[in-house]
């Protein structure tokens, strides 16, 4: 390895930053995929490989991914819950890979509610 | 594909010697098998703290934390956390009085209450990966340093940090820096003392395993500063962990060029050597430890010179605790300002503890100087077990003292004895009883050993008394013969031959050996016979005129019986103490009442254990 110098020490602090940063436990949004069996059997894998493509190649370091279980409305599956930092969270459903694509350029990154493809605003209330 | 999750397993001793690394295997094995391992990353990290319940992981991003994770929990746990989003709630930490259990990280009080500056990275970082160390600011502060900063302005940062010497002594860190920068000769070396060998105490290890690269970028910031050209890391040989992880982490630095020559351009050369001790608890202290570094017999020498004149081969050397290299980053990065916020008056910034002994959770804890005892053994280490009362903590190991259980809402700190804020050397203190609350025993290296009512406390003075007499080089008269002298007299106190006399000789013989021994060790070594004998003199004269130890530990000085009535009415005199006794000193018949011939009785308590009914009573 050639010696590092201060601009290479930035450069790999960048990357390893971009890894690691997920440890920190803060993200800008955070996305569930619901991964309950019915999620899985309406094909709840391949969205969840779909958000994680997205998020690499949109190069997006604010993103969290997690996974849940079953969300109740089990014929509207596959669903995925996105929660930008401050905003209530927004239940999508029916989702492709193709929604998921335009989810990402409207909602994640632009900022807009995907209405369409929406299915409500909010959250039950537990407890 | 990014990673959806980091399953940060806990790698450091504690854990591994409960099979952590087996964790890992079952779960790479897993995760592969159900085709996650692009979206799910395993890491192995350095010891988190919470040794008690290891051993441990944690899921990020949501900061789920597992204990006494086994092999076979791992398709469980995959199923349910990592593809079904649930968290396992069998694996999740319950403290014992709650009703449900505390699935984050982040809430459990064990955590919650710490404040984390030398371990800053522990259970964040993989510590064999200088990646992971530099994404988390790691060697920035060295860039500022090298960049930003004049050797002078780097002392005058740390001296006002308020930084002092962690390994016991409490030095301030930024004077010597000084002391060692204006000395004459060259080439100057730094040295990590890493030799903690107190019984009970694994701060050092911990931050080997843990953050290797933090001690090597406070190296290098201290060689900028001082003008250093070599610096050596000694090692306990007994941590083998800690000792490849530091060689590992050396390795790598080296290949980045962070150490060597022209480090970053700069002008800094800079390189640093491991040496291994070979387990002499006197080479922790400094001049035995250059002795041991030279190649020659870890034996003390007089001071002055001091090792910042007069160090390793002659030259100038700076010699630091691992803790302390460990804090200087973040303090350079963040200024002075920032730090000495933290903590009190007299002492800045944060200390590590390991928590030991009778106490709930065991395991190592950094938290805010000025803590008092209470909030660390109650709010963190969770009270005493089996509803036990706290009677004492020996702080500091065998150069340290017992506290009581009176003082347990003192902060914890350095304290001069004058009051002023003056820091200087301890070991250069007037010596006085008083004193003896001072940086020698109320704050110490950081080992912490709880103990609970059925603790002698003669018993323990004579522990860490036998454990210096041991160790004690035998370079010097007192420490030799003084400490071998106190140890007779605590024997005769613990088999119940000790008489007045004694006592008062063991008080004069132990301020003799702290006022006149060669080095540290000596100094310190009457330190936990003089504080219990300040703080729990009715203990030794309970063992010395009724021969009786009130904890009932010295065996020697109980009295066993059986209880007639319980050994009938609940036991039906089973006989299993009968039959266990190895000096056949119990007498009785089924269905009827044992009992103990006290002349044949040996006292070695095998009845008590045995017992299923608690039918012998100790006395």
């Amino acid at each position: 390895m050639p010696k590092l110098k201060i601009e290479d020490l930035a450069r790999i602090r960048e990357q390893a930053r971009r890894a690691t940063l997920l440890r920190e436990g803060a993200g800008r949004v955070k996305i569930t995929v619901h991964l309950g069996t019915c999620g899985i059997a309406a094909g709840g894998r391949n969205i969840m490989t779909a958000v994680l493509r997205e998020i690499e190649e949109r190069n997006l370091h604010d993103v969290l991914v997690t996974t849940s279980g079953c969300a109740g409305l089990c014929s509207r599956e596959p669903m995925m819950t996105v929660e930008v930092l401050g905003q209530p969270p927004v239940k999508y459903v029916d989702l492709t890979e193709g929604k998921v694509k335009e989810i990402f350029a409207e909602h994640i990154v632009g900022g807009k509610i995907a209405d369409r493809y929406a299915l409500a605003v909010g959250s039950e209330r537990v407890m | 594909m990014p990673y959806r999750v980091h399953c940060m397993v806990c790698a450091g001793t504690g854990c591994v010697s409960n099979r952590s690394l087996e964790v890992r295997d079952a779960l790479e094995n897993e995760i592969r098998k159900r085709g996650l391992q692009d979206e799910i990353q395993i890491v192995t990290t350095g010891c988190n703290g919470f040794c008690a319940v290891g051993p441990l992981m944690v899921v990020q991003p949501d900061g789920i934390f597992y204990q006494q994770v086994s092999a076979k929990d791992v398709p469980l746990l995959v199923e349910e956390h990592f593809i079904k989003g649930r968290p396992v709630q069998k694996l999740l930490y319950k403290p014992p009085e709650a009703a449900a259990p505390i699935p984050k990280m982040s809430d459990i009080p064990f955590f919650k209450h710490q404040r984390l500056i030398a371990l800053r990275n522990r259970g964040l970082i993989d510590p064999e990966k200088i990646e992971d160390y530099i994404a988390r600011d790691g060697y920035q502060a060295l860039v500022k340093a090298l960049t930003e900063m004049t050797p002078e302005q780097i002392i005058e940062v740390i001296t006002k940090s308020g930084l002092r010497g962690r390994g016991g002594a409490g030095f301030p860190t930024g004077v010597k820096w000084q002391k060692v920068r204006q000395a004459k000769g060259e080439p100057k070396y730094i040295i990590c003392n890493g030799d903690e060998g107190d019984p009970g105490a694994f701060m050092d290890r911990s931050i080997f395993e843990s953050d290797p690269h933090s001690v090597i970028e406070g190296m290098l910031i201290g060689a900028r500063a001082i003008g250093a050209r070599y610096g050596v890391v000694y090692i306990r040989n007994e941590y083998p962990l800690a000792l490849e992880r530091i060689q590992i982490a050396i390795q790598q630095a080296r290949e980045y060029g962070l150490l060597g020559e022209n480090i970053l351009d700069s002008g800094l050369d800079f390189d640093i050597s491991v040496t291994r001790g070979a387990g002499a608890f006197v080479c922790g202290e400094e001049t035995a430890l250059i002795a041991s570094v030279e190649g020659r017999l870890g034996d003390p020498r007089a001071r002055p010179p001091y090792p910042a004149e007069y160090g390793l081969w002659g030259k100038p050397t700076c010699i630091n605790n691992v803790e302390t290299w460990a804090n200087v980053p973040p303090i350079i990065l963040h200024g002075w300002e920032w730090y000495s916020q933290i903590g009190t008056e007299r002492s800045k910034g944060t200390k590590v503890f390991s928590l030991v002994g009778k106490v709930r959770n065991t395991g190592l804890v950094e938290v805010p100087m000025g803590i008092t005892l209470r909030q660390l053994i109650y709010d963190i280490g969770g009270g005493i077990p089996g509803d036990k009362k706290f009677k004492a903590v020996q702080t500091g190991g065998p150069s340290g003292g017992c506290i009581p259980a009176g003082m347990m809402d003192q902060p914890i700190e350095y304290i001069a004895p004058d009051g002023k804020r003056e820091a200087r050397d301890y070991l250069d203190l007037p010596i006085d009883y008083e004193s003896l609350t001072d940086v020698g025993s109320m704050m110490g290296s950081g080992g912490l050993v709880v103990m609970d009512e059925d603790t002698c406390m003669v018993d323990v003075a004579r522990y860490f008394l036998a454990f210096t007499q041991d160790e004690s080089c035998g370079a010097c008269t007192p420490c030799r013969e003084g400490t071998k002298l106190m140890l007779d007299i605590l024997n005769r106190i613990v088999d119940g031959h000790g008489t007045m006399d004694d006592l008062r000789a063991l008080e004069e013989i132990a301020w003799v050996v702290k006022q006149t021994s060669l080095c540290g060790l000596g100094k310190t070594a009457p330190n936990p016979v003089l504080t219990t004998l300040k703080y729990f003199r009715d203990e030794y004269l309970a063992h010395i005129e009724a021969h009786k130890c009130p904890a009932h530990v010295c065996r020697a000085l109980n009295t066993y019986r059986i209880d007639p009535v319980i050994c009938v009415e609940r036991g039906h005199g089973c006989g299993v103490c009968r039959r266990e006794c190895p000096e056949k000193a119990i007498f009785g018949e089924k269905n009827q009442p044992h009992r103990i011939d006290q002349t044949l009785c040996k006292k070695c308590g095998v009845c008590v254990e045995v017992c299923h009914f608690n039918a012998v009573i100790v006395e």
